[in-house]
């Protein structure tokens, strides 16, 4: 009776070990923030800046982080500024933070405003760059007005394949025209919920940066 | 689907009637099977529970006696090792006091000889009188005639015998100064004798205190081993009393190895990786936690090899030399690892403010006087992560006796749920069949128009068979 106790207790363990270690899911976090550069939309850069910081000092060892910018033709590896996957080691990841956050400075110091907004190309930029990075949880930041003017030519009505991508619009502000009719402001924001949702993605908005903390909630 | 029942549709009332009256019949002709099933259902659920309850009670019972039997059988054990504990105490005051008792004994025959001696030496002896005393004391009664030569010699006389007291009187001080040096030289030697004299004493008082423990011990023993029901309740209580202090101590050893795992969970990240995971856990909070059981593991071994803990009985009954083997190994191992916690300890302070440096210049805010480094929390940290494996290390001795107190404890709590389960099943059984002769009851009284005409028919039927008789008569 003892014997097969101990026989039970072992192969009870020996499967709980098993199914320990064939678990393969990532539980990394992969995060792209994209940022506005078209027109008035750079004054509000620094707010962009605390944001960065928020992720650095939040992301974790084995996670992933890219800030790329929105400007004429977003879908283009020029348009990413800094990219990381953190070091498995703390102190290693807490160098590659400082050398992110001095990168990010240098770009926030010397930003040129862009005539046009092609968010749908940043987008599509952020996607591939999340798969590439193969994270568990991936997130697009996008930290622009939702007002997305192309240039001429450009073909972006199409759709993009974001499964399981949670998308958070950040600062969403309100230009002169939304204030003359708020159902444009209203009907930006439901243009790009359905847009992510059709695609499989998950869409939320964020427009309280005090609240930061909400960014990579579930 | 009551639709289907009513018979007159512009009459609901009438079809209810009807169908009362349908049931009412049909409840009555078939008055004695119905109302035998019930009560033979309500017997066979009566039944059924009752015998559950009492093979629950039986198995209670004999839980009840195997408890006794365990309980007993663990307070003997530990009486037994009492007992030997307090022969071995014995048989050391006996080895170290009592075993030179032939020595004692030649020191003090000694002494006392050597005090003997002394003391004769130091006996007064008086000065023997002169043997010429009796002659002057006839010459001292010869009478006074005047004459000179008479003078001059009880003159010379008086001379001598002066001269004879001052030499006296200078030996017989000389005797006594010797006699005073002997006594004062016995001092020291009576000393020794009081002082030895005074350890024999204690020692066989010791002794004696040994053997009424040994007495008490005894009788507690003989009460177990007569299984009576005194020794029983003085074992299941001590039991409880070592369970509940036990759990207490476990506890506390719990929030030192929460506090042991915070204190390594971090720094083994840069090890094993901030990222990696086993499982739904982090590798690093498994790698510590699997050094803290590692620590605990040597801490139950190490107490084992000491024979402080009778857990495994492997160790136990290991040779001595394989034994003392095993205690230097595991202290090493633990030592080993108490140095290794203590560098992790390290390393965790220098991450940590490492961390909140980068947390401030992220934050934008200047490196604060309160951040910059102190060494008095790292040697804190380092010394805690020394102490703490040893500290854990001994877990073994509440541990045994925490093992030991649960199986009593547990079996009285089964005990307990197993006589309350009978008991509710007993219940339970008890209900059914009353309830089953109030649904008889409840039947009677929905067809009692029915059984009251039956019984005018009976009543009417033996009035006529009566007065027939009479008739015949």
């Amino acid at each position: 009776m003892k014997k097969k106790t101990i026989i039970l207790f072992f192969v009870v363990t020996v499967v709980f070990l098993i199914h320990a270690c064939i678990d393969t899911q990532s539980r990394t976090k992969g995060v792209y923030l994209l940022i506005d550069t078209s027109g008035t939309y750079t004054e509000e850069l620094k707010k962009a800046q605390t944001i960065i910081n928020y992720l650095l000092g939040t992301l974790q060892p084995g996670d992933s982080l890219a800030v790329g910018r929105i400007d004429t033709g977003s879908f283009s590896e020029k348009d990413i500024i800094a990219k990381v996957t953190f070091d498995k080691r703390p102190s290693t990841a807490n160098n590659q933070k400082r050398a992110f956050q001095k990168k990010i400075d240098e770009f926030i110091k010397g930003v040129k405003e862009s005539p046009y907004t092609d968010i749908t190309g940043g987008m599509l930029q952020a996607v591939e760059y999340l798969n590439e990075a193969g994270s568990g949880m991936k997130y697009i930041l996008i930290f622009s007005d939702l007002k997305e003017e192309l240039a001429a030519g450009m073909i972006r009505d199409f759709q993009i394949k974001m499964d399981d991508i949670r998308v958070v619009a950040l600062n969403v502000t309100k230009l002169r025209s939304d204030n003359i009719d708020p159902r444009e402001y209203m009907n930006r924001l439901e243009f790009w919920k359905k847009r992510v949702e059709s695609s499989g993605g998950l869409w939320r908005v964020i427009n309280d940066l005090e609240r930061l903390e909400k960014i990579l909630s579930d | 689907m009551w639709k289907n029942f009513i018979i007159w549709t512009d009459s609901p009332v009438l079809s209810i009637l009807v169908w009362v009256v349908v049931c009412v019949l049909v409840f009555f002709f078939a008055r004695i099977p119905a109302q035998q099933l019930i009560l033979s259902i309500s017997r066979v659920l009566h039944n059924a529970f009752r015998l559950a309850s009492r093979s629950l009670l039986y198995a209670a019972r004999r839980m009840e006696m195997r408890n006794r039997e365990v309980l007993l059988a663990a307070g003997r054990e530990s009486t037994e090792k009492l007992i030997e504990r307090e022969f071995e105490r014995v048989n050391a005051v006996v080895k170290r006091d009592i075993q030179g008792y032939p020595a004692l004994h030649r020191n003090l025959s000694d002494l006392v000889t050597k005090i003997d001696e002394d003391y004769r030496e130091s006996t007064e002896a008086p000065p023997s009188p002169p043997g010429w005393l009796n002659a002057v004391e006839s010459v001292a009664k010869i009478p006074s005639t005047g004459d000179t030569l008479v003078s001059n010699m009880l003159g010379e006389i008086k001379n001598a015998m002066e001269r004879h007291h001052k030499t006296s009187i200078h030996e017989y001080r000389k005797a006594s100064k010797k006699r005073h040096s002997l006594l004062s030289k016995m001092m020291p030697f009576w000393r020794k004798l009081t002082n030895t004299l005074e350890k024999v004493g204690k020692t066989i008082a010791g002794l004696e205190d040994r053997s009424l423990v040994i007495d008490n011990k005894m009788a507690h023993y003989e009460e177990i081993l007569a299984k009576t029901d005194r020794a029983e309740r003085m074992l299941s209580s001590s039991s409880l009393t070592q369970f509940v202090i036990s759990g207490i101590v476990l506890l506390i050893a719990m929030g030192g190895a929460v506090v042991n795992f915070n204190l390594i969970a971090l720094p083994m990240s840069e090890m094993v990786g901030g990222g990696s995971y086993i499982g739904p856990f982090k590798a690093s909070n498994i790698a510590a936690m699997v050094i803290i059981l590692v620590e605990t593991a040597m801490g139950l071994y190490l107490m084992e090899s000491l024979h402080i803990t009778r857990l495994f009985p492997v160790i136990h009954t290991m040779a001595d030399r394989l034994r003392y083997r095993m205690i230097w190994v595991t202290f090493s191992i633990l030592l080993i690892l108490a140095c290794v916690e203590a560098a992790l300890a390290f390393m965790r302070d220098l991450i940590a403010a490492d961390m909140q440096i980068l947390r401030q210049t992220l934050a934008g805010v200047a490196e604060s006087e309160a951040t910059r480094r102190s060494w008095i929390p790292t040697v804190g940290q380092m010394v805690m992560g020394f102490i703490l494996p040893f500290a854990l290390a001994f877990v073994a001795i509440p541990l045994e006796s925490f093992v030991h107190s649960s199986r009593t404890v547990l079996g009285v709590v089964v005990v307990g749920i197993l006589r309350l389960i009978a008991f509710m099943l007993r219940l339970t059984g008890n209900i059914i069949s009353s309830v089953g002769e109030m649904l008889v009851r409840l039947y009677d009284l929905v067809i009692f128009p029915l059984l009251w005409v039956e019984r005018l028919a009976r009543t009417k039927k033996k009035e006529d068979a009566s007065s027939t008789k009479e008739a015949s008569q």
